[in-house]
């Protein structure tokens, strides 16, 4: 079944619409800095932005900082909004659950489809990015390694796995949307809905974080820790909102995740 | 088989089934009872609660209160060892409009525990195609199809691994009439070879030249289900149109039941004896013969005497 949702997803123009669109952003970026060379002050514009002009081998983490505030979340919602809804639709729910699929086993599979989606994304966009980053922007010194935001130098090694950790939290930053994505999505037979629905969540998230009369509730939130992967490139690594990032996206998971349950498991499907 | 024990030679047999929507009972204390190679004709008006009772029985409804047996076997519990033997059809065929029909039924057989090898998939795809005349080499995405196309694809997605039962939702919806006759003889051969068919319908002519027996759905009650030949058989009566209506009255006298304008309706068992008669006493007849009921009629006396 899994394997079934999955190469429904790559054959969807969509999927390889969203993802073209979530290079776009980046590679304007990376072309406007390479012809005017005018970056952020640093710590003005997205983490590393400043950084690019004299190492574009950094500029795919300028690249996910870009995107992960606002595009991808998007694209995630888009995707897990459709999951039950977008069957509803299509009156294709109905047969896959006569065939029978179990209705616990579509939710998983739907939800690991989009977590699918979400690292094939970023995989694409960080390599693009670096390739842009080497073509377009700033060499490296070379053999004097990649500065961190510390100031101490770092490895071609160090910043392998370091990048590498950094890829997988922005993938696990986003188990939280796509987990209320699919909630919303088992309530209604609208996947623009449904999207729309997580991207008001997502919205409502930042405003609230915005706001110090809602300090209390910030922890909470699940937007609060989205960029901590910053953190991943000091030296040494400041972990702790990098865990608490991972914690809240873990319990957003949870929660959403056997709501969608509850929610699917005893609905009438009457589309 | 064993099953057959369980159930009495019932595929589907449902007690007191019931789905009420807050106040509204959908359906209301249906005892559906659809025999071993029946063609059970379900009826009712649009949102006389058909659908709603179909997708109950396919699990995809909950019940409110009452139990159904599907296969011998208790839905929605056992929907996994239920299901892969049911092909169903409701309400409209659905498919993934960018693919065409033939990825869409690849990826609806590979789901499933018995999916098979994806070599025996292929067969049973094309195999399904043919069966209810499309084209297995047709690229085209299905949202170029029209209605009836995808109402045939819709049919092959039911007839895929020769269900033991087939449950159709209207399932000559947007064919025409070429369709409909293949459909129609597409689903006798396989009545023929032993599957069940339960189909739901408005249209009472295609009930009546398909099915062996009738249920009729009136506001979420079964009001009525019965063999279709016990409920048309002869009933004693003689129809005869004559010009001459009213002498042929004062003639038959108690004989006749009913008349109107040039249509009577006479008790007797012998139209034939009957024409003799009334030509020798030189009434001109235009037509004569045994009055059967018609099943519209039938239909709608048993919706109206639920009400």
């Amino acid at each position: 079944m899994i394997a079934v949702e999955l190469i429904k997803m790559m054959r969807r123009p969509r999927t390889w619409l969203i993802i073209g669109m979530l290079l776009a952003l980046p590679t304007l970026v990376a072309v406007l800095l390479a012809v005017t060379e005018l970056g952020p002050r640093p710590g003005t514009g997205p983490p590393f932005l400043s950084a690019v002009l004299s190492d574009g081998t950094l500029f795919p983490l300028a690249a996910l900082g870009v995107v992960l505030p606002l595009f991808l979340p998007i694209a995630v919602a888009v995707l897990g909004g459709d999951a039950i809804a977008g069957e509803s639709q299509t009156g294709t729910l109905r047969y896959l659950l006569v065939r029978p699929v179990g209705r616990t086993h579509l939710l998983l599979a739907k939800l690991t489809t989009v977590v699918a989606f979400v690292l094939l994304a970023v995989l694409v966009v960080a390599a693009v990015s670096y390739v842009e980053g080497r073509l377009l922007l700033g060499e490296a010194p070379a053999g004097g390694g990649t500065v961190s935001l510390s100031g101490s130098t770092l490895s071609e090694d160090e910043l392998g796995w370091r990048m590498a950790l950094a890829l997988g939290y922005v993938v696990v930053s986003m188990l939280g949307v796509a987990a209320v994505a699919l909630f919303l999505s088992t309530l209604t037979t609208s996947s623009i809905g449904a999207a729309l629905g997580t991207v008001g969540v997502l919205i409502a998230s930042t405003v609230l974080l915005g706001l110090d009369a809602a300090t209390a509730l910030h922890p909470y939130l699940p937007t609060r820790y989205w960029l901590a992967f910053v953190d991943l490139f000091r030296d040494p690594i400041l972990w702790r909102d990098v865990q608490r990032g991972l914690l809240v996206q873990l319990s957003y998971l949870l929660v959403f995740t056997l709501a969608a349950w509850a929610s699917f498991s005893t609905k009438d499907i009457t589309d | 088989m064993t099953e057959n024990a369980i159930t009495n030679g019932h595929v589907v047999r449902t007690r007191g089934l019931t789905k009420r929507y807050g106040e509204v009972r959908a359906v209301d204390a249906v005892d559906l009872e659809v025999s071993e190679g029946d063609v059970y004709g379900f009826l009712g008006a649009n949102g006389s609660g058909k659908s709603t009772t179909l997708r109950m029985l396919l699990g995809l409804v909950l019940p409110t209160s009452g139990d159904a047996q599907v296969l011998g076997q208790p839905m929605p519990a056992a929907r996994r060892s239920v299901l892969p033997r049911i092909g169903a059809l409701v309400e409209g065929p659905g498919a993934y409009p960018h693919l065409s029909g033939r990825a869409n039924l690849a990826l609806l057989e590979a789901t499933g525990s018995d999916r098979g090898a994806r070599a025996e998939r292929k067969a049973r795809i094309v195999a399904a195609l043919e069966q209810v005349g499309l084209d297995p080499g047709d690229r085209r995405p299905t949202r170029a199809y029209s209605l009836g196309m995808r109402q045939r694809l819709g049919l092959a997605a039911a007839l895929m691994r020769q269900p033991r039962l087939l449950v159709l939702d209207e399932p000559t919806n947007g064919l025409d009439p070429q369709g409909i006759q293949a459909i129609r003889q597409l689903l006798l051969d396989l009545n023929q070879r032993g599957t069940t068919i339960l189909l739901s319908s408005h249209l009472l002519a295609e009930v009546e030249q398909m099915c062996t027996r009738v249920g009729v759905l009136d506001r979420g009650r079964l009001v009525l289900q019965e063999r279709l030949d016990v409920l048309l058989r002869p009933t004693g009566l003689v129809d005869v149109r004559t010009p001459d209506a009213f002498r042929c009255a004062s003639l038959l006298g108690d004989d006749v039941v009913r008349i109107e304008g040039e249509r009577l309706v006479i008790r007797s068992d012998d139209p034939a004896g009957l024409n003799a008669h009334l030509v020798d006493r030189g009434l001109r007849v235009v037509e004569v013969g045994f009055h059967r009921p018609d099943l519209e009629r039938v239909v709608l006396e048993a919706a109206a005497g639920a009400s």
